[in-house]
């Protein structure tokens, strides 16, 4: 069963479609291509959040929709929650 | 796409609307009670109630009068009541409803008191309601149905499934030569370059990003934090959005890949052709869809992720959404499921026909979940304070 998706190829994350639990290698499957990836999950990622395919350092961005939606305000580990605690606006 | 057949009202001026309203409209604030008692007396009319109509001044006054004269123009409109504190104002409201040709009569209140008026005013609304019972449904072509499209407490099931699905849905509707709109000019911040690209001529993606930055700067202008819990909403965050960038590019997707928008337009104009136009709203629901159907738009299609309820008392409001818990926790509010999208069971492209079909069945009368369950927000644009 896929767990995650991912909309493009150039995405640094996924988009839990079920609830993840820590400890959990996931399946995520790319919209685009449909290549499958596994990660596993450092914390829980409730349905509809993020998770982090790759490692993010601080001042880096987000890549999702193959864009750039943010900021890295906290590093971000692979398999990591990617929410309000480690990604910001680069707007407002 | 075929172009089929819907049955649906053709109004005097030759626009189709999928209901047959008698409004009660009233022109101001002080004027609720009295259009809420003729509702109250005559069983088959609607008041609308609002908040303002009184000082309003300078562009605010303009985008007012649009609004509401452009409500009772609406093709979902049979005939009018219109009830004023005053006779001059109200009589800008009748006059500008007459343009299409539909019955519509005004009266105001100082002189005569809200008791007179509110029997006067029931025995007009009687005689257009039984007027407008008589009128019946004809064959009209699906291409005349003016539909606008826009999201609401969002997630990232949003972006993933029910945006893609209107946005399907969008194509094949301009395919066959349809009006759509879509807007939420804030709510494009982060993809604003690509929306721009959008534009069917340099001059129209021009247009889009002088109303773009408009509204950019009166936020900047404004604003007192990063915006967070506003804009994304609580409701955003909760369901795993977190930045405008994110909700932009997700916002986006309600317009498919490949339609080019053909013109910009003020909060509340109605288009003067066929194809996608972008309108300047806020992404506050209800305001938005009131400019909408206030532009003639007589359906919506709103996908949701965490479950906004919103509805409209003139322009269905269609709901989809692709979040499993909403359609488990609040299917009430849900008119079409496409959760099964992101289990991998169902292509974007059925999504599209599938919402197009529910979009066929509102046409031809079925009520949306928001109309049964009298969600009608009928919420105006105000763009300053009062004189």
């Amino acid at each position: 069963m896929i767990q995650f998706l991912i909309h493009e190829k150039a995405d640094t994350v996924g988009v839990a479609t079920v609830d993840i639990k820590a400890g959990e290698t996931a399946a995520g499957l790319y919209m685009d291509s449909q290549d499958k990836i596994d990660i596993k999950a450092v914390h829980d990622i409730p349905l509809g959040h993020k998770i982090a395919l790759v490692e993010h350092k601080v001042d880096e961005s987000v890549i999702k929709y193959g864009h750039d939606i943010g900021k890295v305000v906290e590093a971000i580990g692979v398999g990591d929650h990617v929410h309000i605690q480690n990604l910001k606006t680069k707007r407002w | 796409m075929e172009n089929k057949k819907i049955m649906a009202y053709r109004r005097e001026n030759g626009r189709v609307g999928i209901r047959n309203h008698v409004l009660v409209l009233p022109l101001d604030d002080l004027s609720n009670a009295a259009c809420e008692a003729v509702a109250n007396n005559i069983k088959g009319c609607k008041a609308i109630p609002h908040a303002y109509g009184r000082l309003q001044f300078g562009e605010d006054l303009k985008l007012f009068f649009r609004t509401i004269i452009g409500t009772g123009a609406n093709p979902n409109v049979a005939a009018v009541v219109v009830i004023g504190i005053e006779p001059d104002w109200t009589n800008i409201i009748v006059e500008g409803i007459k343009k299409t040709g539909k019955p519509v009569t005004g009266f105001s209140i100082e002189r005569t008191g809200d008791i007179g008026t509110i029997a006067a005013a029931s025995w007009k609304a009687k005689e257009y309601v039984q007027w407008a019972s008589t009128l019946k449904r004809e064959p009209c072509d699906l291409s005349e149905i003016w539909v606008s499209v826009k999201c609401g407490e969002s997630d990232t099931t949003s972006g993933l499934a029910s945006n893609p699905t209107v946005g399907n849905a969008l194509e094949k509707l301009v395919g066959i030569g349809s009006t759509c709109s879509f807007g939420e000019t804030s709510e494009i911040t982060g993809a604003e370059l690509v929306c721009k690209e959008r534009a069917a001529t340099p001059e129209i993606g021009e247009k889009f990003m002088d109303t773009w930055n408009a509204y950019n700067d009166f936020i900047n202008e404004c604003k007192t934090d990063d915006l967070s819990g506003s804009q994304p909403t609580k409701g955003n965050i909760r369901g795993g959005l977190t930045t405008i960038e994110e909700k932009a590019f997700g916002n986006m997707q309600k317009i498919g890949k490949s339609i080019q928008y053909v013109g910009v337009l003020e909060p509340a104009e109605e288009p003067d052709g066929a194809g996608l136009w972008f309108m300047d709203t806020s992404s506050a629901a209800a305001e938005a869809v009131t400019l909408w159907a206030a532009a003639g738009f007589v359906a919506h299609f709103f996908p949701t992720g965490q479950g906004n309820i919103i509805g409209n008392p003139i322009e269905p409001v269609i709901k989809l959404t692709a979040n499993p818990l909403t359609v488990e926790t609040m299917s009430e509010h849900i008119d079409y499921d496409c959760s099964a999208i992101l289990r991998g069971e169902m292509t974007l492209d059925q999504s599209g026909d599938n919402l197009i079909d529910v979009l066929v069945e509102t046409c031809e009368g079925k009520l949306t979940d928001q109309e049964v369950l009298g969600h009608e927000e009928f919420v105006l644009t105000k763009l300053y304070r009062s004189a």
